[in-house]
């Protein structure tokens, strides 16, 4: 077997995932330069209602991705709905006040939302029912599974999707210019406050489809798993530079690769000094080294092109 | 005969500082009126106020008859004001032709946006030369140009200009006037906010003198560009 080309495939995947979670911080961050760190909690919710339902449909006996579909379309508006809530709640309030206050709200949400969902699904590790068979593909000397190919696929048309609606659209070129300059944005005729709303919408719609295929390709969901997702996925976004599209794309690809390759090679590379386990501080190695030397992230720069 | 726009008693407060101290304006349809008065007079503070960037203490605005003071910032420019800001502030990192189109934000003609799109390229060929470019690249004039446009494509009834001529080669403030005389000329009733007093007096009807948050005294341009205080304070002449 080549590991090599095995822990690229798996990195790919895994890193899309990561991808998909970065669109939404990067988002928000370049419409009102915020970190939401409830972001991973939305991510969260969307794995665990999606979970409810494909476990009561699998109870019925329904298999195949027609239940993680119905899962996913679930997850979507109930992530919407949550997103809408957390910024009109949490942050709109505090629009004007010093950048520290929306940071605390936001930690304040998440902690909220991980001891909300904890009373919703209990505390322990939930398992995702086994509804797909998941047939394996062999490419040179690698595996590729059903369910990897899926993720690799959904993952590349929402970001492709995501650059569209944000270059390609009247609501994109509102949500830019809002961003650039919101209040020469409100003289065009913009509601700005509907505009970041829509940005909240749009990153929670794509956190939903994360959670349900996070939860999906690792079968396992739990009130806490947002908080490492959103991690990565934020370090992904700041990797790539934060407040752009293709730095998050770039960045979650990125860093799912280098934590596989890691995983996969640290232990013979150091005689077994340096378990698998380390693979995470490689992975934060990695985005301290690339903001040393390009503090603004990879496709970040002055004039990077935001939202 | 009732203004287009009616300002009485225009009052705007930063915290305790009073920049403008009780004004009225009044604007008819189809003037090129102009507000002149030196840095710090509470020139632009009328105007923003005018916009709705900032809410005024008290006074009252009225335009076409309806009051404006409550009107929320993004429904202005369908009732058909739209302000060229001070700096111009173009959005720097959307090419010029999405500025533009961000100009007709809130207008559904399709059509009629193409046309007035090809209108202002005609009329701005350095815009349409440069209109895969983003605005953050052009030079003052050509922000200063496609601000001016970008204002146009909202199909406004009364344009608003802070500044224009600020931070402009004199060559290019000489275009940038001549093109607010055509568009004047063209029936749009334009309100300009300037330092430049000279220019702004020869290319207005009417002038309002402001100074320390009032106004001194307002004449016809041709009457201001005559009188001795106009003069000496803001023409730089000997009296």
């Amino acid at each position: 077997m080549d590991i090599f080309l095995q822990q690229v495939i798996n990195g790919l995947v895994q890193g899309s995932l990561y991808a998909l979670v970065a669109l939404g911080y990067t988002m928000v961050y370049g419409i009102i330069e915020l970190v939401n760190f409830a972001h991973g909690e939305v991510v969260m919710v969307g794995a665990l209602v999606g979970l409810s339902v494909i476990e009561r449909m699998a109870a019925r006996g329904d298999t195949g991705w027609g239940v993680i579909a119905i899962g996913v379309l679930v997850a979507i508006p109930s992530c919407m709905a949550l997103g809408l809530g957390i910024e009109r709640i949490a942050y709109r309030p505090l629009r004007k006040a010093p950048r520290l206050a929306p940071l605390i709200s936001a930690i304040g949400v998440s902690i909220a939302l991980q001891q909300l969902a904890a009373l919703i699904w209990g505390r322990n590790y939930l398992h995702y029912p086994d509804v797909l068979a998941n047939p394996q593909f062999h490419i040179g000397g690698a595996v590729i599974t059903q369910v990897q190919l899926v993720i690799l696929g959904i993952t590349g048309i929402l970001m492709l999707g995501t650059w569209v609606i944000v270059q390609k659209t009247a609501l994109g070129r509102a949500m830019r210019a809002s961003a650039q300059n919101p209040s020469v944005a409100g003289l065009m005729g913009v509601n700005v406050d509907r505009i970041i709303a829509s940005t909240f919408l749009m990153g929670s719609g794509l956190a939903a489809v994360a959670g349900v295929l996070v939860g999906t390709y690792y079968g396992v969901g739990n009130h806490t798993m947002g908080f490492m997702l959103g991690l990565k996925a934020f370090t992904a976004a700041v990797l790539g530079g934060i407040g752009s599209l293709w730095g998050a794309m770039l960045g979650g690809l990125l860093l799912g690769v280098i934590e596989n390759l890691g995983a996969g090679y640290l232990s013979s590379l150091t005689n077994g000094a340096i378990g698998s386990n380390y693979s995470d501080v490689l992975a934060f190695l990695m985005l301290i080294g690339v903001l040393i030397f390009r503090p603004s992230g990879l496709m970040g720069e002055r004039g990077s092109e935001k939202v | 005969m009732s203004s287009f726009l009616e300002v009485r008693g225009l009052v705007v407060r930063y915290g305790g500082i009073e920049a403008v101290k009780g004004i009225d304006l009044d604007i008819h349809r189809g003037e090129l009126v102009t507000l002149i008065g030196a840095n710090g007079a509470g020139k632009t503070s009328t105007l923003n106020a005018l916009a709705g960037l900032l809410k005024p203490a008290e006074g009252q605005i009225r335009f076409e008859g309806e009051l404006l003071t409550s009107t929320p910032i993004h429904q202005l420019i369908q009732r058909g004001l739209a302000l060229v800001p001070e700096g111009r502030g173009v959005f720097p990192r959307l090419t010029v032709e999405e500025n533009l189109s961000m100009g007709a934000y809130t207008r559904k003609d399709k059509a009629g946006i193409r046309t007035d799109l090809d209108q202002i390229f005609h009329s701005f060929p350095r815009l349409f030369e440069r209109k895969h470019q983003k605005a953050g690249t052009l030079s003052g004039g050509e922000q200063q140009m496609l601000a001016i446009g970008r204002a146009l494509m909202g199909k406004p009834k009364l344009l608003l200009l802070d500044e224009p001529s600020m931070g402009l080669a004199p060559l290019m403030v000489q275009t940038i006037f001549s093109v607010i005389r055509r568009v004047a000329s063209e029936g749009m009733t334009v309100f300009l906010v300037e330092q430049n007093a000279r220019l702004a007096l020869q290319a207005a009807q009417r002038a309002y003198v402001m100074e320390g948050g009032v106004i001194r005294f307002n004449a016809s341009a041709e009457e201001c560009l005559n009188d001795p205080r106009v003069r000496s304070a803001y023409l730089g002449e000997e009296s």
